[in-house]
């Protein structure tokens, strides 16, 4: 019993990483085929550093991620705090219902309904082009916000109600305590909402179709690729993302560990 | 009735976990419709006890025997004991009419049967007219009650209570202690209940079964337990008592702190080092001139019904309650009858406990966490 | 003491801004589109014009509901498999399970062209070994696998973690009542993991029956699903909005409509954990 369960494991890890198993390898196809393999090469990499397409797309998608992950997470995080003050249940629930719509809706729902919201306040104002850097922007910063909101709002929850009191006792000012007892308390929710903000907007692709009209970011730019037949500079570039994004991980591991370590240790 | 009164046997039964010895030996029989305590501090091996009974648990050695058919491998669901666990395990996404009839319905009694069975046990623990609410709406107590009417809806032959009162609060918890007594009074059966605290075990149980360090110190009536301690264990974890070297001389005479005493004990060799043990209860201070030995008064404390002093004699410091009241400083004299002085064999205890010793809830509390993980 | 806690209610005013323009105004903007016409007068059109996508509509909630199925059937078990494991195991293949997600779905997706197309890595063993060829690629089984694949994860994650949350002595308790396993597992664990079932259902659900790319890339176009026909609609240009709108509009309730009836089935809805 105890060894078909693990068996069992096994085999859907197996089907979870076939398919990425299968890009790792074809990346260093030397063939263009992606399922005939004829000799090991780096020359899908080589042309990804001649890719100009690919490296704006590149720089687009960080610029986004980074932004908005920045920008959602001092919104959401004030967001989180603010709406704990509320004193009427109804319009907690209310304003937390509103926040869950991005989480809950389909992307692609979203997605259009950001784009019509663009289009018609471009024609409005009389622009011909009204999507771009800002739409994707915004977009991305309204679907990281519920994360945000909802990793920092257990961490507040958690904090004890006096400590803004406390610090205001020993003379802080209000600012002073929030960013001196509060803040310090909910940063590991802060930190948590912002890494996910950042590899949400990464990896977001329906949203940013919709709403980024020439302004490529990266998984549009796969997604153009895949279009027409693929070579195995997509599996290149996503076996890049791929180790990259491993990486982050395991250092954010590393780095929460060490933090639980330091507050087991307290 | 049956000839042989035994319904549970444990016999040379060992445990380990990890390597870790947590049962050693133990043999111990309970009878039928008794009410057997396991008495014992954090880790001394009680719920794993229980635990082997209930069929969570397989030991490493010895034999499990129900009603004298070994039970060794049968699993918990098909044996005839029912378990009143420590935070109760009431199933959070059913009613306290669901929680009561889960066992009649795995049982798939027919459903007529079943619901006079519920209510009466609802009736059984005060609970009628609660039958619809949520586990989670009820109070502490409330819960102890449905988790005892879950248990024994089941007609068990035996009930395994582990600790089940550890979670109320005193007012609440005496109360149960007496309701509990009722319903095993009531219902003609075995209780086996586990705690480590004496007080609950000395007022509700027939028998008691002492244990520490994975083995049992001593089996017996409350008053056996309290008034004939078994080793420097039992007389330091049940009740208060000061406990001393000393020397058995002769058949009924002891020496100890100096001077020798006349007791009702014998049987020991000639001059066998042993352990004595006083209770402070037992100890009458009286003028110097009259007492048997002299000590000075080091501290005193109210405690309402009688003073608490502690008496430096020979840099010993025995308790001593009383009603009469001293004065730090004061000399006094101590007058002891012969049937307060309780001889004990030495064993791997003595010399443990210096000076006057109570069980330390405290340690007991901070040491709770480990046993949870077994 | 006031001042303070009025200016942390006053702190959350801007994302109150932003929720209302960019999380409201863009859903009445969408019921907007819907009832007008390229040229901006009312219109029942494009509710008329449904028809033309019933088909679509009706293939999408049969992909979706035959994928979300096979999800929960693939994931409660392995969910039930990883708790009898030690927790560092547990914690790893919990890792393992969700790192995937972290990567370019299009890409995930795309590889299973590699391995399922005509002359694919598993047609070429089979051929190699002597075997015809099989037809996997471009059938509803290859975008029902594309739609399990992806999407596995969300459905592991909440059953997973309702799972591990159950106290053991629940489990003991059951026993003590006497259920046998089978029984365990319908009268306690099943109905302890319920909200986590309903929310690894609803997050597989939604984008599945919302996609657009793994029907165009595993079904190879023949199969139009109403993500697709959304998309289509976009792309040939703004006078066909109004419709696209109008689809996006009625794919929005029916999921609201489903979700509702999921959490019918549970009083906790939050018990899930979104990630």
């Amino acid at each position: 019993m105890k060894f078909l369960s693990k068996l069992y494991i096994a085999l859907i890890l197996v089907f979870l990483y076939a398919p990425i198993l299968v890009m790792f390898i074809f990346s260093f196809n030397s063939a263009e085929s992606v399922w005939v393999f004829e000799g090991f090469s780096l020359d899908w990499y080589k042309e990804l550093i001649y890719n100009s397409t690919m490296l704006t797309a590149l720089r687009h998608t960080l610029l986004i991620a980074i932004l908005s992950a920045i920008i959602s997470t001092v919104l959401g995080t004030a967001a989180a705090i603010g709406i704990l003050q509320l004193r009427k249940k109804i319009t907690k629930s209310l304003v937390m219902s509103v926040t869950n719509i991005p989480m809950m809706n389909a992307d692609i729902v979203t997605g259009i309904s950001l784009m019509l919201l663009f289009v018609f306040f471009g024609k409005l104002i009389g622009l011909n082009e009204s999507l771009g850097f800002f739409t994707v922007l915004i977009a991305h910063i309204t679907f990281n916000l519920p994360y945000v909101i909802l990793s920092v709002m257990p961490k507040l929850q958690q904090t004890d109600k006096h400590l803004p009191e406390a610090a205001l006792d020993l003379g802080c000012t209000p600012l002073q305590a929030f960013f001196k007892a509060v803040l310090p308390s909910i940063m590991p929710g802060v930190f948590s909402g912002f890494i996910m903000a950042f590899t949400l907007s990464l990896d977001d692709f329906v949203i940013s179709y919709f709403t980024c009209g020439h302004y490529q970011t990266l998984p549009i730019v796969i997604y153009n690729m895949t279009k027409k037949t693929v070579t195995p500079d997509a599996y290149a570039l996503s076996t890049i993302i791929f180790v990259t994004v491993f990486v982050l991980l395991i250092l954010y591991n590393t780095m929460q560990n060490n933090s639980e370590r330091k507050v087991a240790r307290r | 009735m049956r000839q042989n009164e035994n319904i549970v046997s444990l016999k040379n039964i060992s445990v380990a976990f990890d390597g870790e010895t947590v049962l050693d030996d133990i043999n111990l029989d309970i009878r039928n419709k008794e009410f057997i305590t396991l008495l014992g501090p954090s880790g001394c091996g009680k719920t794993t006890t229980l635990r082997i009974i209930a069929g969570f648990v397989e030991p490493d050695k010895g034999d499990v025997l129900f009603d004298d058919n070994k039970i060794n491998g049968v699993p918990a669901h098909k044996r005839q004991v029912n378990t009143i666990f420590q935070r109760y395990a009431l199933f959070p996404h059913l009613n306290v009419y669901e929680n009561v009839a889960f066992g009649l319905r795995v049982k798939k009694t027919p459903e007529k049967e079943l619901d006079l069975k519920v209510r009466e046990m609802l009736k059984l623990v005060n609970l009628t007219g609660l039958e619809k609410r949520k586990i989670d709406t009820l109070s502490g107590g409330q819960q102890q009650r449905v988790a005892i009417a879950r248990a024994i809806a089941n007609n068990p032959k035996v009930l395994l209570l582990d600790e089940p009162l550890a979670a109320l609060d005193l007012k609440l918890r005496k109360d149960m202690q007496t309701e509990l007594k009722k319903i095993q009074q009531q219902l003609g059966i075995t209780f086996i209940f586990v705690t480590h605290d004496q007080e609950e075990a000395l007022s509700m149980s027939d028998r008691v079964v002492v244990m520490d360090n994975g083995k049992i110190q001593q089996v017996g009536t409350p008053k056996d337990i309290y008034n004939e301690p078994k080793n420097a264990f039992v007389a330091d974890f049940i009740g208060e008592s000061n406990i001393l070297d000393g020397v058995m001389i002769d058949d009924r005479l002891a020496e100890f702190s100096g001077k020798k005493f006349e007791c009702l004990d014998s049987g020991f060799e000639k001059n066998e080092p042993v352990d004595v043990v006083v209770r402070p209860e037992d100890v009458d201070i009286v003028p110097l001139s009259k007492g048997m030995l002299e000590g000075v008064v080091t501290s005193i404390t109210f405690l309402g019904v009688h003073y608490e002093i502690i008496v430096d004699i020979g840099g010993f410091k025995w308790m001593i309650q009383t009603t009469d009241e001293q004065f730090v400083g004061d000399k006094v004299g101590l007058y002891i009858e012969p049937d307060a002085i309780h001889i004990m064999k030495k064993s791997e205890y003595s010399g443990k406990y210096g000076d006057y010793s109570s069980y330390s809830e405290e340690i007991d509390h901070l040491s709770d966490v480990e046993e949870d993980e077994n | 003491m006031k001042n303070s806690a009025l200016g942390r209610r006053i702190i959350a005013c801007p994302y109150y801004v932003w929720a209302a323009i960019f999380i409201i105004v863009p859903l009445i903007m969408m019921v907007y589109y819907s009832i007008t016409n390229p040229v901006g007068e009312f219109t029942i059109d494009n509710f008329l014009s449904l028809g033309k996508y019933s088909k679509a509509f009706l293939l999408s909630i049969t992909y979706a509901v035959i994928s979300t199925i096979i999800t929960f059937l693939i994931a409660y078990p392995l969910s039930y498999a990883m708790t009898k494991l030690k927790i560092s195991s547990q914690r790893m293949i919990l890792m393992m399970v969700i790192f995937p997600m972290w990567m370019n779905f299009l890409i995930r997706t795309y590889s299973w062209i590699s391995i399922l197309a005509n002359t694919g890595i598993i047609n070429n063993f089979l051929v190699s070994l002597g075997f015809e060829p099989l037809k996997l690629i471009n059938t509803p089984g290859a975008i029902i696998l594309g739609m399990v694949y992806d999407f596995l994860p969300y459905m592991v994650l909440p059953i997973y973690t309702a799972m591990s949350k159950i106290d053991t002595s629940l489990l003991e308790a059951s026993d003590d009542l006497g259920c046998n396993g089978w029984q365990k597992l319908k009268k306690v664990i099943f109905p302890l993991t319920l909200p986590g079932v309903v929310s690894g259902i609803t997050m597989v659900f939604v984008p599945s029956v919302s996609t657009f790319y793994i029907s165009q890339k595993l079904g190879g176009n023949k199969t139009m699903l109403i993500g697709d026909a959304i998309e289509y609609l976009f792309n040939i240009g703004p006078d066909h909005y109004n419709v696209a709108s109008t689809l996006s509009l009625v794919l929005m309730v029916l999921i609201l409509i489903s979700m509702a009836i999921m959490n019918r089935f549970t009083d906790e809805t939050d018990e899930g954990v979104i990630i």
